[in-house]
């Protein structure tokens, strides 16, 4: 149990570290970060080696945004097998659905309520 | 001197008196931080799944998601968010937590510009070019899984 | 033809335009630092009970020229001009406050340089005897800037080390053709200078050249050295800035000491986290019709040179990639004085009549 969230800290704790490294080393913003990532998931369950830092990391590789690449590349490879062609389109966007909706749907209600405030530091 | 000797001598100045970012705390804090996120995430994860023990993992993972992205919306919207991402850097920015903020913050700025051209219009000023990204990458990774 | 022109840029007015009043306003996070009891209001609220930021800009700019207008005991029927301008596209906080006061309105853009960009063309007006009196005020809101320039207000990112902090505040002087009162006595218009800056985020180091463009520019034409001025003022380069701005200086052979000093570091303290400092067009005003006027109204700066400096740049020159072209006004301002006075002008005939000559 505790080993567990002991390798959930680690392998997330690691992948922000590389984003920090990036960050500060390259004066990346934001966007172009999550960016990079992104494709890195992508890339990374497209050639098949990011299921290894999914049973190691468990949430601590699935909740970086690097998963999140990987949940869309892991539905293309899937809808691709069973629906051939046509799963191409499908696959990567229905499998992450909810992420995106979820962000969609809480932004708006959020947005609704509340204003942007001043900052002051 | 031409020109552009003269800026290239002047960059070359610029930079070696230009302050660099005390890397070691905020490495630190990126590492801790991000990799709080995730143990809560996880402890989320766990925790339905002793509640609804019928879930698969692709549901599990989809509810963790959600959860996260909910407090992370809740928390831009109280101005809390940046705070803590002032001091997390990286940590807060790559797990979903900042895909989230960059959607919600987005949206809450252009509120006022109106609900149709400003909110929706709007929202994807930051986030957009992920969601892009994500459609065009993942039908690379379609196409050749299709040809071999 | 040229009898009100020294050298290349730097005009002279002899009628001398005086200061008749000034007024400065700020926010909350500005009136933590050092000069807090020099500024005539402070904001309690940064949206001033208003729905947006832009129309909380519009609101600080408006009671600002009010609050000149009172401070001085002006008649408002006599004022013939409005000169000014903010950061925002359009100028909109500017153009938009003017016209609630129905006066003819000079809207200039100069980014963070138009406070003494406005001053230059202010006294020029009176000075040519074009008007009694004019109003040259700017502003600058942090919350508009922010989202404009740079990214929504509740985006969790980190701010680099060498970025400034846009100053929520505005400041108007009054300048007027009465017989007492300091004056502006001198402007330099200065070029649009470009080092090859790209990083929008370095705004002092992309300034600075143009900021010592224009200086040294004004010490040829003027035949001054730094040591003439009791206080040398740049708007807002900031701590980097202004560091660079010294060494530059030094390079053309004019080495800065004790009397320079920059706005942009002034108005924050340290534990600010402002990193470089403050910027914006609402920095430098907001100083000067604060401590340097009131400063000077007390007798302890004699000779002042106000020098704002303005980056040229807009969100798509930057999404392009095309670097940052950069801009600085001086303007001189003399507190009234027999004896000095005298002095002044007869620095400023010797080179007048060798300019001409040749």
């Amino acid at each position: 149990m505790l080993l567990t969230y002991l390798k959930v800290f680690l392998t997330g704790g690691i992948i922000c570290l590389i984003g920090q490294i990036l960050i500060t080393k390259t004066k990346m913003t934001s966007a172009r970060i999550l960016v990079l990532f992104m494709c890195l998931g992508v890339f990374l369950e497209g050639v098949g080696i990011y299921q290894y830092v999914v049973d190691f990391g468990k949430a601590g590789a699935t909740v970086p945004i690097i998963g999140f690449g990987r949940t869309l590349a892991k539905g293309v490879i899937k809808d691709v097998s069973t629906k051939g062609f046509l799963g191409i389109f499908t696959g990567g966007l229905a499998a992450t659905a909810a992420g995106i909706a979820a962000s969609v749907i809480f932004s708006f209600f959020v947005a609704l309520i509340f204003h942007s405030k001043t900052k002051h530091s | 001197m031409n020109k552009e000797e003269r800026n290239k001598k002047y960059l070359a100045y610029v930079s070696s008196k230009s302050p660099k970012t005390r890397e070691w705390p905020t490495l630190f804090y990126a590492f801790v931080i991000g990799g709080l996120i995730c143990c809560f995430g996880q402890l989320v994860n766990d925790t339905l799944q002793m509640w609804f023990p019928a879930m698969t993992e692709t549901e599990l993972g989809a509810w963790t998601l959600i959860v996260i992205i909910f407090i992370t919306c809740v928390l831009t919207g109280i101005g809390v968010f940046d705070d803590i991402a002032r001091f997390a850097g990286a940590g807060t920015i790559i797990p979903i937590t900042g895909f989230a903020n960059s959607i919600c913050s987005s949206a809450i700025e252009f509120r006022r510009e109106g609900i149709i051209f400003g909110m929706c219009a709007k929202m994807f000023t930051v986030a957009g070019p992920v969601i892009v990204c994500a459609v065009v990458s993942s039908t690379l990774v379609g196409i050749v899984y299709l040809l071999i | 033809m040229k009898s009100n022109r020294l050298g290349n840029s730097t005009i002279v007015f002899k009628n001398k335009p005086r200061i008749e009043s000034y007024y400065s306003m700020v926010g909350q996070k500005e009136a933590k630092g050092p000069f807090k009891k020099y500024f005539d209001y402070i904001l309690n609220d940064d949206l001033c009970g208003k729905k947006s930021f832009e129309l909380a800009e519009r609101e600080i700019l408006e009671r600002t020229i009010i609050g000149a207008i009172d401070k001085g005991h002006v008649d408002f029927n006599e004022i013939d001009f409005i000169i000014g301008g903010d950061l925002l596209n359009q100028i909109i906080s500017s153009s938009f406050s003017a016209r609630h006061f129905e006066k003819p309105f000079i809207g200039l853009y100069g980014a963070c340089s138009t406070m003494s960009e406005s001053l230059a063309i202010g006294a020029a007006l009176i000075d040519g005897g074009y008007a009694n009196k004019t109003i040259c005020a700017t502003v600058s809101h942090f919350s508009t800037a922010e989202r404009q320039y740079r990214t929504p207000l509740e985006l969790g990112n980190q701010r680099p080390p060498v970025s400034q902090w846009t100053v929520t505040g505005a400041g108007a002087t009054i300048l007027s053709n009465s017989a007492k009162g300091n004056y502006v006595s001198m402007a330099t218009f200065g070029k649009v200078t470009d080092y090859g800056v790209t990083d929008a985020n370095n705004m002092g180091a992309a300034m600075a050249p143009a900021a010592s463009e224009t200086l040294v520019e004004h010490f040829l034409d003027t035949k001054r050295r730094p040591e003439d001025y009791d206080l040398i003022v740049t708007g807002d380069l900031g701590k980097l800035g202004s560091e660079i701005f010294r060494d530059l200086m030094e390079h053309r052979g004019y080495k800065l000491g004790g009397n320079y000093s920059d706005c942009g570091q002034m108005i924050f303290s340290r534990d600010q986290r402002t990193f470089q400092g403050g910027s914006g067009a609402g920095c430098s005003a907001s100083i000067l019709n604060s401590y340097i006027l009131k400063q000077m109204d007390a007798g302890k700066f004699n000779r002042v040179l106000f020098m704002a400096t303005g980056a040229l740049l807009s969100t798509l020159s930057t999404q392009q990639g095309e670097t940052i072209p950069c801009i600085a006004h001086a303007v001189v301002i003399e507190r009234e004085q027999e004896k000095s006075t005298e002095k002044v002008n007869n620095t400023q005939k010797k080179p007048k009549i060798k300019r001409s000559s040749n």
